[in-house]
C-alpha cells in the first residue's frame, strides 16, 4: 500500500509531493494532463520563463521531477473510496491503487456565467481560451470580446495581447460599488503588495494595447447557429457589436467533485459565494484519511496553494508517524506566516470581484448537457421543486455527461432566487463517482486485473 | 370519516394514495425527504413479468394490463415502451435453464414467457454478441422512465385530491379511541387507516407497532451512459450473471441487474462498489462488444427493502389493526406499483381485496419470540 496518493499536479500537489518525500513517504501522484503544472503552471516546462513567478514554478517542477515520487500523467482519477482506493484510467485501461492517505489537490473550476446565447459556438470561457494559449499558442482571431470579471480575465487579455492577439474590448460586468467596497480591505491587501502591483500593471497593459474597457450589463450572445454579435447595455444605453468570439469569466470556485462524492462535509464561503470542503489547519476533511490542499479547499491562488500543499504533507507525515507533532509544528510555523501574507489580499479581491449573482434570463440555458433554460427551472420551482436533486426529476437538468459540474452553482442560485431563500440553504446536486467520464471498456478492464 | 395517511412518497405510496383518493378518501402522504428520493425515482424502470417469482405472476399480469393503459390511469405515458424483455442464454446450460423455466410457467397456465432460438434473438438484438444461442422473451413487457413515472403518479394523486407533505419524518403510530394517530417531527396526523409504504425504512415502522417482521435491505447498483444512436429495443438480461440493459428514449443506456453496492439505512446513503460494478461492465462488453468505448456518465444505487423470500409484504398489521404494510418489493416492485397500490387501497378502504396479494401477507415473516 502506498503511503500517500496525490490527485493533481498543480502547485499544491507538486509541493505536497516534494515535502512528503523529504519525510520519506512513498508517494504516488496522478494527474490527467501530460505534464506537471496543473492549470496555472500548464506546460511550464516547455515555456520560456517570462517573470520570477515562472522561474519559481519551473524550479518547483524540476524539484518535483527529482524528488522520487512516482507520477502517472494522462491519468484521469474517477473514483476514491473511503478505504483509500484510488481509481483512474490511463490509456484506455482502469487501474486502482490503495493509499493510507489521499490528498485531493484538484484546484479550481471556472464559475459559469450563463448569459443568453452562451452555448453558441464561438462563446467559451476565458479559462479554456487560456489553456489553448498556454498549451498550443492559440491566439483567437477576428473580433474577440472578453466579458465578466476577475483576475483571470485581465490576465488572459494581457497574455493574448503579448502573444500578438487582438481584442475588440473587455465588457466589465462587475457590480457597481464593488471597487468602493474593496477599498475597505485595502489594508490587508497591502500586506501582499505584489498582487496589487501586478493587477494595476495588467490594467495598464490592456489600456496601452488600445483595448476598450466598457462597464456593461445585460449581456447577450446572438447568432444563427454560431456567435455573430453581442448585445449589452452600457452607460449610453443598449449596444450591439459584431463578434466572432466571446470569452466569458466570473472568477473561479473550488473544484469539489471528489470531496462531494466522498461525502466530506462542506461549508459555504459567503465572500467567494461557493462551497468548499470543511478542513482543519492541516487540510484534513471530515472523511478519515482524506486531505485537501490548494484552491480546492478555498480560493487562495497559486502561491498560497503551494504552501498549503507543504502544510498538508507535514500533517500527513505526522499522521503516518514519520515525524512527531513538535517537528511538524516547527516546520509549519514559517509556512503559516507566509501563507497568511498571501491570503491577506483575498478579502480585497473577493470584494473587488464579488461573484455576479446569476439571474439568467428565462431563455438562457443553465444546464448545457440537457439544454434546460432558467425559465424551466423557475417553472419547476413553481410546481414545488425545492432543490437541485429534485430538479433532475422535474427537468433532467444535471443529468447529462457533466453530472452537473457546469450548472450546479447556477441552478442553485436560480432555485434560491425563485424560492426567496439564501442560496446556501438549497441542496446542491449529489455528486457521484465516477467524477470524470469513464468508458464501459475501461471499467470492464478492472474486472480482469 | 374516511381519512387515510400513507407513509412514504415513493411510487407505491403514491399509487396507493391515488387509488384511495379516487375512492373518495381523504388522503395525506407523508414523505420524509422528497417524492422519489430513494429507489422509486432511480430504479431501472423495468416493466417486467419475465422471470418473476411464480407467486407474483398473477399480480404482475394485472399490473401489465394497467401499464398498457397507463395514460388512462395517471394521464401520462410515463415513457413506457412495450419493446419486450429478453433474457439471453450464453451457453447450453443457460438454454436448459430457460427451457425449464418456460415449462414451469406454462404448467401454471401462463403463456407470456416464450423460448426463442438463435435467429430470433439476432433479429431482435442485432448488436448482441455471437455466442448468444437463444433467449426467453416476454414480448409485451418493456420499460418506463422511473422518475417520470413517479412524477406522473404524484401529479395524478394530487389531482385526485390527495395531500402531499414532504420533509416530514414519522416517529410512531399510535392507536387512539377513534382510530390511529401518526406522530411526526411536525405534529400528529389522525387517520382511520394508515399505509406503511416506507420502503427500506418500513420495517422500523412495523417494529415500532410490534410486528417483528424480518426484512433486510438491498442497494442495487446502476449506471447510465452518454446518449447513443438507437441500437437496442428490448430490455436485455442474462441467465447466469446479473444484468439489465436497456436504451432509454433519450438514447442513454441504463445498466443494472442487481449487483450490490454498500448502503447504510441509518444515514440513508448508498455507495457504488466499483470493483463489483466492473463485473457488470464486463458482462455488458461481453454481450454488446460495440459499447466498449461508450462513456459512463453516472452511477448510483438506491436503497430498498429486501425480504428473506424476495416477495413483498402486503397486508394488514397483526398488531395494529388499520395499518396496512406494503413494502419489501426486493428489487422488482416498479412494474407492480399500479396494481399493488390498488390492492393496498382496497385493503384500507374495504378491509379486503380480490386482487391476488394473499401470498404476501406479513405473517409469514413474523418470528414469534418466546416470552
Amino acid at each position: 500500500m502506498t503511503d500517500l496518493a496525490i490527485i493533481g499536479a498543480g502547485p499544491a500537489g507538486l509541493s505536497a509531493a516534494i515535502e512528503a518525500r523529504r519525510h520519506g513517504l512513498d508517494v504516488l501522484l496522478l494527474d490527467e494532463n501530460a505534464a506537471p503544472g496543473g492549470r496555472i503552471w500548464q506546460a511550464i516546462e516547455r515555456r520560456t520563463a517570462k517573470d520570477k513567478d515562472d522561474t519559481a514554478a519551473q524550479a518547483t517542477v524540476a524539484e518535483f521531477r527529482a524528488c522520487g515520487a512516482r507520477a502517472t500523467f494522462g491519468a484521469t482519477v474517477w473514483c476514491i473510496e473511503p478505504d483509500g482506493s484510488v481509481f483512474w484510467s490511463a490509456g484506455g485501461k482502469a487501474e486502482v491503487a490503495r493509499a493510507k492517505q489521499v490528498l485531493v489537490a484538484t484546484g479550481a473550476t471556472e464559475r459559469p456565467l450563463p448569459v443568453p446565447g452562451w452555448t453558441l459556438p464561438g462563446v467559451m470561457t476565458a479559462g479554456a481560451a487560456q489553456i489553448l494559449l498556454k498549451t498550443s499558442g492559440l491566439v483567437p482571431q477576428g473580433r474577440v470580446w472578453l466579458a465578466g470579471q476577475g483576475p483571470l480575465l485581465l490576465l488572459y487579455a494581457v497574455q493574448a495581447l503579448a502573444a500578438g492577439g487582438r481584442l475588440a474590448g473587455v465588457i466589465d460586468l462587475g457590480a457597481a460599488g464593488a471597487q468602493r467596497r474593496a477599498l475597505s480591505h485595502l489594508g490587508g491587501a497591502l500586506r501582499a503588495p505584489d498582487y496589487l502591483r501586478r493587477g494595476l500593471m495588467w490594467r495598464r497593459k490592456v489600456a496601452k494595447g488600445g483595448v476598450p474597457w466598457i462597464r456593461g450589463r445585460d449581456l447577450r450572445a446572438e447568432g444563427d447557429g454560431r456567435l455573430a454579435r453581442i448585445r449589452f447595455t452600457d452607460v449610453h444605453g443598449e449596444r450591439t457589436e459584431a463578434a466572432d468570439m466571446l470569452l466569458l469569466h466570473d472568477g473561479v470556485m473550488p473544484s469539489v467533485q471528489i470531496t462531494r462524492a466522498l461525502g466530506c462535509a462542506h461549508r459555504w464561503n459567503t465572500a467567494q459565494r461557493s462551497w468548499a470542503p470543511q478542513t482543519d489547519a492541516w487540510g484534513r476533511t471530515s472523511v478519515a484519511n482524506v486531505v485537501v490542499a490548494g484552491d480546492g479547499g478555498g480560493i487562495g491562488g497559486a502561491q498560497a496553494a503551494a504552501i498549503s500543499g507543504r502544510i498538508a504533507a507535514l500533517g500527513i507525515a505526522a499522521t503516518l508517524g514519520r515525524i512527531d507533532d513538535a517537528a511538524r509544528d516547527a516546520a509549519a510555523s514559517g509556512l503559516w506566516r507566509e501563507q497568511a501574507k498571501h491570503l491577506a489580499v483575498r478579502p480585497f479581491l473577493d470584494a473587488l470581484f464579488a461573484p455576479l449573482v446569476p439571474a439568467p434570463a428565462d431563455d438562457a440555458i443553465v444546464c448545457r448537457c440537457e439544454e434546460i433554460t432558467a425559465g424551466r427551472v423557475r417553472e419547476a420551482v413553481s410546481l414545488g421543486c425545492l432543490g437541485a436533486n429534485q430538479l433532475k426529476a422535474f427537468t433532467r437538468a444535471g443529468m447529462g455527461p457533466c453530472q452537473g459540474r457546469m450548472c450546479s452553482a447556477t441552478v442553485c442560485e436560480v432555485i434560491a432566487d425563485a424560492r426567496g431563500v439564501a442560496v446556501e440553504t438549497v441542496e446542491p446536486y449529489r455528486l457521484r463517482f465516477p467524477t470524470k467520464p469513464l468508458t464501459l471498456g475501461e471499467l470492464a478492464s478492472l474486472h480482469d486485473g | 370519516m374516511d381519512r387515510a395517511v400513507v407513509i412514504g412518497g415513493g411510487l407505491h405510496g403514491l399509487s396507493t394514495a391515488l387509488h384511495l383518493a379516487r375512492m373518495g378518501w381523504t388522503v395525506t402522504v407523508l414523505e420524509r425527504r422528497h417524492v422519489g428520493r430513494h429507489s422509486s425515482g432511480i430504479n431501472a424502470g423495468g416493466v417486467r413479468r419475465l422471470g418473476r417469482d411464480v407467486r407474483e405472476i398473477a399480480l404482475s399480469q394485472i399490473a401489465y394490463e394497467m401499464w398498457h393503459d397507463i395514460v388512462g390511469l395517471v394521464g401520462d405515458d410515463c415513457a413506457f415502451i412495450p419493446s419486450g424483455q429478453v433474457k439471453v442464454a450464453e451457453s447450453a446450460a443457460d438454454m436448459d435453464k430457460l427451457a425449464a423455466r418456460e415449462a414451469e410457467v406454462r404448467a401454471l397456465g401462463w403463456t407470456h414467457e416464450e423460448l426463442i432460438g438463435r435467429e430470433e434473438v439476432r433479429r431482435l438484438l442485432p448488436a448482441i454478441a455471437p455466442h448468444v444461442i437463444g433467449a426467453l422473451i416476454c414480448r409485451g413487457d418493456g420499460a418506463a422512465n422511473p422518475m417520470r413515472t413517479v412524477m406522473a403518479f404524484r401529479r395524478a394523486a394530487l389531482e385526485a385530491g390527495a395531500e402531499l407533505v414532504e420533509g416530514v419524518a414519522v416517529n410512531a403510530i399510535r392507536r387512539t379511541p377513534s382510530g390511529l394517530a401518526v406522530d411526526t417531527d411536525r405534529g400528529s396526523y389522525e387517520a382511520t387507516r394508515v399505509a406503511n409504504c416506507a420502503g427500506a425504512w418500513a420495517v422500523h415502522i412495523a417494529h415500532q407497532v410490534g410486528d417483528a417482521i424480518t426484512c433486510g435491505v438491498k442497494a442495487s447498483m446502476m449506471m447510465v451512459t452518454e446518449r447513443l444512436p438507437r441500437f437496442v429495443e428490448p430490455t436485455v438480461g442474462a441467465t447466469a450473471r446479473p444484468l439489465s440493459f436497456k436504451q432509454t428514449e433519450s438514447g442513454t443506456v441504463v445498466i443494472g441487474g442487481g449487483r450490490q453496492g454498500r448502503c447504510d439505512v441509518e444515514t440513508e446513503t448508498a455507495v457504488v462498489d466499483f470493483r463489483n460494478l466492473a463485473g457488470g461492465a464486463r458482462t455488458v462488453t461481453d454481450l454488446f462488444p460495440s459499447v466498449r468505448d461508450v462513456r459512463i456518465v453516472r452511477t448510483w444505487c438506491g436503497i430498498e427493502a429486501k425480504t428473506p423470500d424476495e416477495i413483498p409484504v402486503i397486508g394488514e398489521s397483526p398488531s395494529c389493526p388499520g395499518l396496512i404494510h406494503a413494502f419489501g418489493y426486493s428489487g422488482h416492485g416498479f412494474q407492480l406499483a399500479p396494481a399493488a397500490g390498488a390492492a393496498v387501497a382496497e385493503l384500507m378502504a374495504r378491509g379486503a381485496t380480490n386482487l391476488p396479494v394473499a401470498a404476501f401477507a406479513p405473517e409469514r415473516l413474523i418470528t414469534r419470540v418466546a416470552a
